[in-house]
């Protein structure tokens, strides 16, 4: 048994009659290496850990967390538990999760090479990265920051009703920023890659994405206002899909916080849309064989062919509508488990990228989007960001441009949905990316 | 009564010097301990019934050693002496420039210091807790509207932190914050809407006594209900006044990130070089300040154990100063700002805000509102982001009305504004005597979240790009 396990299985044992307990904990080791103008600024060398425990009694719930392992603090902890329970309110479909039969697939996101990784490779691997990010083209005056990270995890689930789950992963990454200058004017641009071990990692790719983006937003001007279609690229289009997924949890359905409530088997996205969550994918950066209440995980298919089809999750908002768990139970240690996807993907097209913009007279290309916090209400579905990107004309990429925002409602762009690229990626989310093409979207900016 | 907390210190003098000695031995230069003791208690009303309250405790040891350029940093949650032994050494390592040092640091008395509350939290009945909570999910439930859901937060902490360093500082601080807040979602013809608003304050339990959560309560529903008559919100370039409280967010985004000293340093700043120079309209004079007791963001000493100040940034205009902590001010032959801090012991400080504010003006808010013949006035800002390389900033607006001959008109959808930081404070043309400090707010940068306060009277900006979706 895993020592988490063992931890778990502590403090599980000490269930009284008519109690139940879930315990979860967490342990990771991470190393970053932050490079700078050939030197390294920063390196760091951690290991975390945490443990929450979960109660519950008649229909109420009690939790607590701790940061560290000693007995003195996972009995403190429990106690603590014990004693917030009091005070809810009884619920009846209160409870940890029962076993539901499914046993979990076997994914290979532990390798054992990173784990073996000494600290002098990731360094020269990080000044390697800024290196050619600061090389990669005249016009790039520093680096931000280049980073290589990476983190070995363990996690453990265990319940008082027989639910017992061990997971450990690898991943590691290069996230790089670069500024580029050309005439008073600075730009930036990032690039990235992940992987589970150092052999995944990509060094050229995400030094010359970070050249590129920079590079290609010099001279950039504020774009006119109106309603253009708008390509949004990977990386963008991933986070736009994160939003979407939020709203297909059930706990937010349940509670009336989704612009999706009540609209099983409608249409609700355009016909060619399949919105896939599947945590078995491997490929997936967020893969996981069980989800945060030790079940295993599963494909869900939300929306088919444009038609909402389900909602993911947990036990207790499946035990609410009299369904099953899909195995969606999202947590860290110090939180009960909430609900929502894990690995999210629409169905990729046959397109590629260039053949979709060919087809656009007058759009823009949406290389990066801020304030996706801010701007976007997931229960009203209004939907407005900042953007920067690039101009489409008479199906070529033109001029860059910024400082302008793009809007619509969530509603209206799956509805509006005109392509689908063939490029799908995986990327450091709950959601992979792939070129989309909405037919009509706001754009605000001179 | 002001209860004196808790004096023990989290590690023993002895312990902290013998550690820093040994972390100088692989030839660092500079070597830091910061130790925390967090607790924290919160607790859900949600869906009409009180959901769960949750307990927490993190301790740890974050320890940083600088050689030239390098900075090694290991953090543990083993605060017992094998624990930071191993962690000074994996720090160690990291930043070795060879010449090994003999230095001794001597660290003498503590400077202990402790929020000044009059009720800790953790001396108050649970019951007493979810009570506010149950009573402003039934003041909110009972406005007059359509409102079909209620989710009510309360959260209180309690942060001990130590920080001793090679060049003998040693402090320590014992930080608590309380907070509260309502959201509500409403529905109409229209489909959903929501409503929020939250208090947070370094204070204990007393912050009820200040507070009523009636009235907070009130607001968030009546926020909601006022939304379903919201109109898409325009789109394009007009004026737009920002309502007292809320613009802090603004400044925060359309200079405040830039003014960090970490990132002018590396030329990440449309700010960097421009000290001395007049970068806004002479009406502005933009403070920060760590002091201002009870705020969201206010301590006694920064996570590098500097006390906060009160900086002034921007003064009639003129860009007076960056904000600063210990390690590029060192590097600078400078001061620290006291704006050192960090998420926790598991991070590295680096440059942040506390509580940035701007000062009043002389106009009245009616006038400002009068005078504008059309645009948007933003009673609530729902947080942003910004690009400090180039200054484009965004930031939400979570109630916002039109203006139309110069008075307030229809409520409109919730939406993003953009502009440039540098361009948006030049178009500032009117500031009035209304301050007021807004919501309590997490400020995120590179991945680590901070408190933050700030405040600004009503104020008007000639040129924003407001990012909706009417012609």
């Amino acid at each position: 048994m895993s020592e988490l396990l063992t931890i778990c299985e502590q403090i599980v044992s000490k269930a009284k009659d008519g109690e139940q307990i879930e315990a979860v904990a967490v342990y990771g080791k991470e190393t970053e290496v932050r490079a700078y103008e050939g030197e390294i600024e920063s390196l760091t060398t951690a290991e975390s850990q945490g443990v929450g425990i979960r109660v519950v009694k008649d229909g109420r719930q009690g939790f607590a967390h701790a940061g560290t392992f000693t007995p003195e603090d996972l009995i403190e902890t429990l106690n603590e538990a014990r004693d917030n329970l009091v005070f809810a309110t009884p619920d009846e479909f209160c409870g940890v999760a029962e076993p539901d039969g499914i046993k979990p697939v076997d994914l290979d996101v532990y390798n054992d090479e990173l784990v073996g990784v000494s600290t002098e490779e990731k360094v020269a691997i990080a000044l390697e990265l800024e290196r050619r990010t600061r090389e990669g083209d005249s016009r790039i005056i520093g680096v931000e920051s280049a980073d290589y990270s990476d983190s070995i995890s363990e996690s453990a689930v265990m319940t008082s009703t027989g639910i017992s789950a061990a997971s450990r992963e690898t991943g590691c990454s290069l996230t790089t920023y670069s500024l580029a200058e050309e005439n008073n004017e600075t730009q930036t641009g990032f690039g990235y890659s992940i992987g589970r071990c150092l052999q995944d990692l990509d060094i050229e790719k995400a030094s010359t994405e970070a050249v590129n983006r920079a590079t290609r937003m010099l001279g950039s001007v504020k774009p006119p206002s109106g309603r253009f279609t708008v390509v949004l690229d990977p990386w963008v289009s991933a986070q736009f899909l994160g939003i979407v997924g939020g709203t297909l949890n059930a706990e937010s359905v349940q509670k009336g916080r989704s612009l999706f409530a009540g609209r099983l088997g409608e249409e609700v996205a355009e016909p060619s849309i399949n919105l896939i969550d599947d945590p078995t994918d491997p490929a997936a950066f967020t893969a996981t064989s069980t989800d945060g209440e030790g079940l295993a995980t599963r494909r869900n298919v939300l929306i088919e062919n444009g038609r909402l089809n389900q909602f993911v999750h947990n036990s207790y908002t499946a035990r609410k509508e009299g369904t099953s768990s899909t195995g969606s139970a999202i947590r860290g240690y110090s939180s009960t488990p909430g609900v929502g996807v894990q690995a999210l993907a629409v169905t990729p097209g046959n397109v590629s990228p260039e053949d979709l913009i060919s087809e656009v007279t007058d759009g823009v290309l949406v290389q990066g989007v801020s304030g996706l916090h801010s701007g976007v209400n997931p229960v009203s579905g209004d939907f407005s960001t900042g953007a920067e990107g690039l101009r489409i004309r008479n199906g070529e990429l033109a001029e860059p441009v910024r400082e302008f925002t793009i809007a619509s409602t969530i509603q209206k762009m799956l509805s509006g949905v005109t392509g689908i690229g063939n490029d799908l990626q995986w990327l450091p989310m709950r959601s992979a990316g792939v070129t989309l093409v909405i037919g009509e979207l706001t754009v605000s900016g001179a | 009564m002001d209860t004196k907390q808790d004096p023990n210190p989290l590690l023993e003098a002895d312990l902290l010097e013998r550690s820093l000695q040994k972390a100088l031995n692989g030839g660092g230069e500079f070597a830091e301990i910061f130790v925390e003791d967090r607790r924290s208690m919160s607790a859900v009303f949600d869906d009409g019934r009180v959901e769960e309250l949750t307990s927490g405790r993190s301790r740890g040891a974050g320890i940083r050693v600088v050689a030239g350029e390098t900075t090694g940093f290991a953090h543990t949650a083993d605060l017992t002496v094998r624990g930071i032994e191993a962690a000074v050494e994996s720090a160690a390592a990291a930043a070795r420039s060879g010449e090994s040092t003999n230095a001794s640091v001597n660290l003498g008395n503590e400077n202990q210091n402790h929020t000044q509350t009059k009720k800790l939290p953790s001396d108050i009945e649970k019951t007493q807790k979810v009570n506010l909570l149950a009573q402003a999910n039934e003041i909110a439930r009972s406005q007059e509207g359509e409102i079909v859901q209620v989710s009510v937060g309360y959260g209180d902490s309690r942060r001990r932190i130590q920080v001793a360093n090679t060049d003998g500082l040693f402090a320590s601080d014992d930080q608590v914050r309380t907070s509260f807040s309502v959201s509500c979602v409403a529905a109409g013809d229209t489909g959903l809407q929501t409503g929020r608003e939250s208090v947070g304050h370094t204070v204990g339990f007393e912050l009820f006594d200040q507070v009523d959560v009636e009235e907070i309560a009130r607001k968030a529903s009546q926020r909601a209900i006022t939304k379903l008559g919201a109109v898409p919100a325009p789109s394009g370039e007009m004026t737009v006044v920002v309502g007292p409280g809320g613009g802090g967010v603004l400044f925060h985004e359309a200079c405040g990130h830039g003014l960090e000293a970490d990132l002018v340093g590396k030329s990440a700043s449309v700010f960097a070089g421009r000290k001395g120079e007049m970068v806004a309209n002479p009406m502005v004079t933009l403070i920060d300040d760590g002091t201002m007791s009870g705020e969201w963001g206010c301590y006694a000493i920064d996570d590098e154990g500097h006390p906060a100040q009160r900086n002034v940034l921007i003064e009639e205009g003129k860009l007076t100063d960056y904000m600063w902590d210990y390690l590029r001010a060192r590097k600078e032959g400078r001061s620290s700002s006291g704006n050192g801090r960090r998420q926790s012991y598991q991070h590295l400080p680096m440059v942040r805000m506390t509580n940035t504010y701007l000062e009043a003006g002389s106009s009245s808010p009616e006038e400002i509102i009068s005078s504008t013949d059309y645009g948007v006035y933003v009673a609530q800002l729902g947080g942003g982001q910004v690009n400090t390389a180039t200054g484009d900033f965004v930031f939400g607006m979570t109630e916002a009305y039109l203006i139309e001959d110069g008075e307030l008109t229809t409520p409109i959808r919730d939406g993003n504004l953009i502009g440039n930081g540098p361009q948006a404070l030049l178009d500032i043309d009117a500031i009035a005597n209304d301050f007021a400090m807004g919501s309590p707010g997490t400020c995120g940068k590179d991945g680590q979240g901070v408190p933050v306060g700030d405040g600004t009277p009503t104020l008007r900006v000639t040129r924003l790009t407001v990012g909706g979706t009417a012609a």
